[in-house]
């Protein structure tokens, strides 16, 4: 029963990873642009949400008014630094988008103080449901493994089967051709941007009712995400998907089951604080061994 | 006869002259507490505080003028030990005060102590200076560590809990405060978990506790990590089912960002903004009127540590040279504490009164602390005996 329950958390977590390693994933695999600034994104989106959803009282609303704020914020973060990075060192990306980081921290401080944000589960999505005998899953996290699953299904469907998608895909490959045939590729890049901040303020705003809405929260999901990306194959919305409920699952059941573990043959303290040290490293093991059977990820692009 | 003439009018400008500049040269007190990261909202309080008591006094305290200096050391014990360097050195602070994490504190006060500057500390009580490496120039106007978890471990025991599930972050403050609630609890532990640092999702914590099925929960989860956890806790639908209690887990700020999941939380404390006597009501009105939100107990400490300072400095006349007599005299606390009844043990820890608070939601449909009861009269910290100067 406990892994049951534990299962659909990894699941849940696993989710919110992918909604922003698609995005970043995405950016990276597509205009070849490291963007640490990605979680910066997460917590317009939160923010923009909880400032909304307290002053009308509604969710939709905040969900409504945080998606497009976070789409605006990356095309004009695109449109004002990342332009002119394309063609520098990845380096150079890493030191100006890292500098985002500070200054979107502070921004938000100077307009909405250092008071962490309230944001509440809506009243419809409010209370759990038992899902098995004995099994109380909150509504609201089965409403975020929804929510993840409807981007994926929409993500497959705009790459497989749209015109944009193809252009999208073409660009990645061979940017000049692309661009001779007369699609406009630099407009076409602003709005992969977009979207895939648009993904990572969506991901902020489900955050929002389970997570303390402050400065500084795109920090700690940011590392995670990066090691999907790694895992998945940087580039590949499927090595995503794949690799943030991997990553999700590995990181829930590490921490929930490792202590009981060593608990066969430690005393129970020792246990605690040998299962706590282990669980922290689980995610970080795995990348490994992944990474020594498959280098290049699970779902390399350029193969 | 010109001679004395001369000396005369030399001696007439010279004497008043220097009284007045001793007049006019303020004492100068260096703050360094954290104002920025996620954690910046502590030092506010903890600044506002002790501005506050230098305010309504007019720019003074104990009738000595005074010049507050303030540096923000980013919870960064490097940061805060450059500050200091530079309040001491170039400043000539005499009085140094404000740290808000016992990692900083433990890189910057043994230095400064020894160079025979005073520092009083209005948060940060880490067990090591309140035993083996206490100091005479070192004060403690808040609490030792542990204290406040130890007030949690002696609750339960009261409340007669036969099983509590214990969780804490992997780090030093975090095994402290768990070391101190088990010091006074009597019971069995139904578990213990140590979180990453900042973790932020407990959903698979949460899980396994309520398979568990403990009396109680001790958490001490500080910031952002606590908003998190109260909030799942809530959606997880455990609210109420198993009472949740931590050290000092829910001040003003943070029942803010909580809102109603912190509901039931009980949470100890030395000091309430319900405290009915003359200097507490003094106090939190005027810090109502100037902030316009309610004073948490950091700001509470420094408050009392501006206070605590201020007695002192009126005793040696704001003359700092006369270090003995202002070590004696900030010994003696004869100042009117917030807290009612304040006195410091042999340590320079404070010997004090620690209570428990619960969060009720008031009529209004605001969420607030309302004070359940005494657990410690007098109560002094367990590592005082170790402090041998």
């Amino acid at each position: 029963m406990l892994f049951f329950e534990q299962l659909l958390n990894g699941l849940q977590l696993g989710v919110m990873l992918f909604l922003m390693s698609a995005g970043l994933t995405l950016v990276f695999g597509i205009m070849q642009v490291v963007n640490l600034a990605h979680g910066s994104f997460y917590m317009i989106g939160a923010y923009v949400a909880a400032t909304v959803t307290m002053h009308s009282g509604s969710f939709m609303l905040g969900l409504l008014a945080a998606l497009p704020a976070a789409a605006l914020a990356g095309m004009v973060v695109e449109l004002l630094i990342l332009r002119r990075l394309y063609h520098r060192d990845h380096l150079d990306q890493v030191l100006a988008t890292f500098g985002l980081i500070f200054f979107f921290n502070e921004l938000t401080r100077i307009i909405w103080g250092r008071q962490p944000l309230f944001m509440d589960v809506p009243p419809w999505l409010a209370g759990s449901v038992e899902l098995l005998p004995g099994v109380n899953y909150p509504v609201y996290r089965l409403a975020i493994i929804a929510v993840g699953i409807l981007v994926a299904l929409f993500l497959y469907l705009l790459f497989a089967r749209t015109r944009l998608g193809m252009q999208i895909r073409a660009g990645a490959t061979n940017r000049e051709m692309v661009a001779a045939l007369g699609v406009n590729i630099r407009l076409l890049y602003t709005l992969i941007f977009g979207l895939g901040t648009l993904l990572a303020g969506l991901a902020g705003v489900m955050a929002g009712p389970i997570l303390a809405v402050e400065a500084g929260m795109g920090e700690s999901i940011l590392i995670l995400t990066f090691v999907v990306i790694v895992i998945g194959g940087i580039g590949s919305v499927r090595g995503a998907l794949v690799g943030a409920v991997l990553v999700g699952v590995v990181d829930t059941l590490a921490r929930s089951f490792l202590p009981d573990l060593f608990r066969l043959f430690l005393d129970s303290s020792a246990a605690d604080r040998m299962g706590a040290a282990l669980a922290s490293m689980s995610v970080y093991i795995f990348m490994a061994l992944i990474l020594t059977c498959k280098p290049a990820g699970l779902f390399p692009v350029n193969d | 006869m010109r001679k004395t003439f001369v000396l005369v009018i030399w001696a007439l400008f010279l004497v008043p002259w220097s009284a007045l500049a001793r007049d006019m040269k303020p004492v100068k007190i260096g703050m360094i507490t954290t104002l920025s990261t996620k954690a910046g909202y502590l030092g506010e309080e903890i600044r506002d505080g002790f501005q506050l008591a230098i305010d309504m006094e007019g720019g003074r305290l104990g009738g000595i003028p005074l010049e507050l200096l303030i540096g923000d050391d980013g919870r960064s014990p490097e940061k805060g030990r450059q500050i200091a360097q530079r309040f001491i050195k170039r400043d000539r602070a005499q009085i140094l005060t404000g740290i808000v994490f016992s990692n900083v504190a433990m890189a910057v006060v043994p230095g400064v102590v020894r160079r025979g500057i005073f520092y009083l500390s209005p948060n940060a009580g880490p067990s090591r200076l309140a035993g083996r490496d206490c100091h005479e120039n070192f004060f403690n106007v808040s609490w030792q560590n542990d204290s406040l978890s130890e007030v949690i471990g002696q609750y339960a025991t009261n409340q007669g809990y036969k099983k509590v599930y214990l969780i804490a972050p992997n780090y030093l403050a975090g095994k402290d405060n768990i070391a101190g609630f088990k010091r006074y609890y009597r019971g069995q532990i139904a578990g213990e978990v140590y979180t990453t640092l900042g973790q932020a999702d407990y959903a698979a914590e949460i899980a396994a506790l309520r398979a568990a099925r403990p009396d109680a929960v001790y958490f001490f989860l500080p910031g952002g990590m606590g908003i998190n956890f109260l909030k799942q806790y809530a959606q997880a639908g455990l609210q109420g089912v198993i009472p949740l209690l931590g050290p000092a887990a829910t001040d003003e700020r943070l029942l803010q960002a909580v809102g109603p999941a912190a509901v039931g939380v009980i949470n100890s404390s030395q000091w309430s903004a319900e405290f009915d006597n003359p200097a507490n009501r003094a106090f939190v009105a005027a810090f109502e009127k100037k902030y316009g939100r309610t004073p948490t107990l950091f700001a509470s400490q420094g408050y009392d540590t501006a206070r605590l300072i201020g007695s002192a400095l009126a005793a040696v006349h704001g003359d700092l040279s006369d270090r003995d007599g202002f070590r004696a005299a900030l010994e003696k606390a004869d100042f009117a504490s917030v807290r009612g009844s304040f006195r410091f043990g042999p340590n320079h820890f404070p010997i004090q009164d620690f209570y428990v608070r619960k969060v009720v939601a008031t009529e209004d449909g605001a969420v607030r602390n309302r004070l359940l009861g005494k657990v410690f009269s007098g109560h002094q910290d367990a590592y005082a005996a170790e402090c041998r100067r």
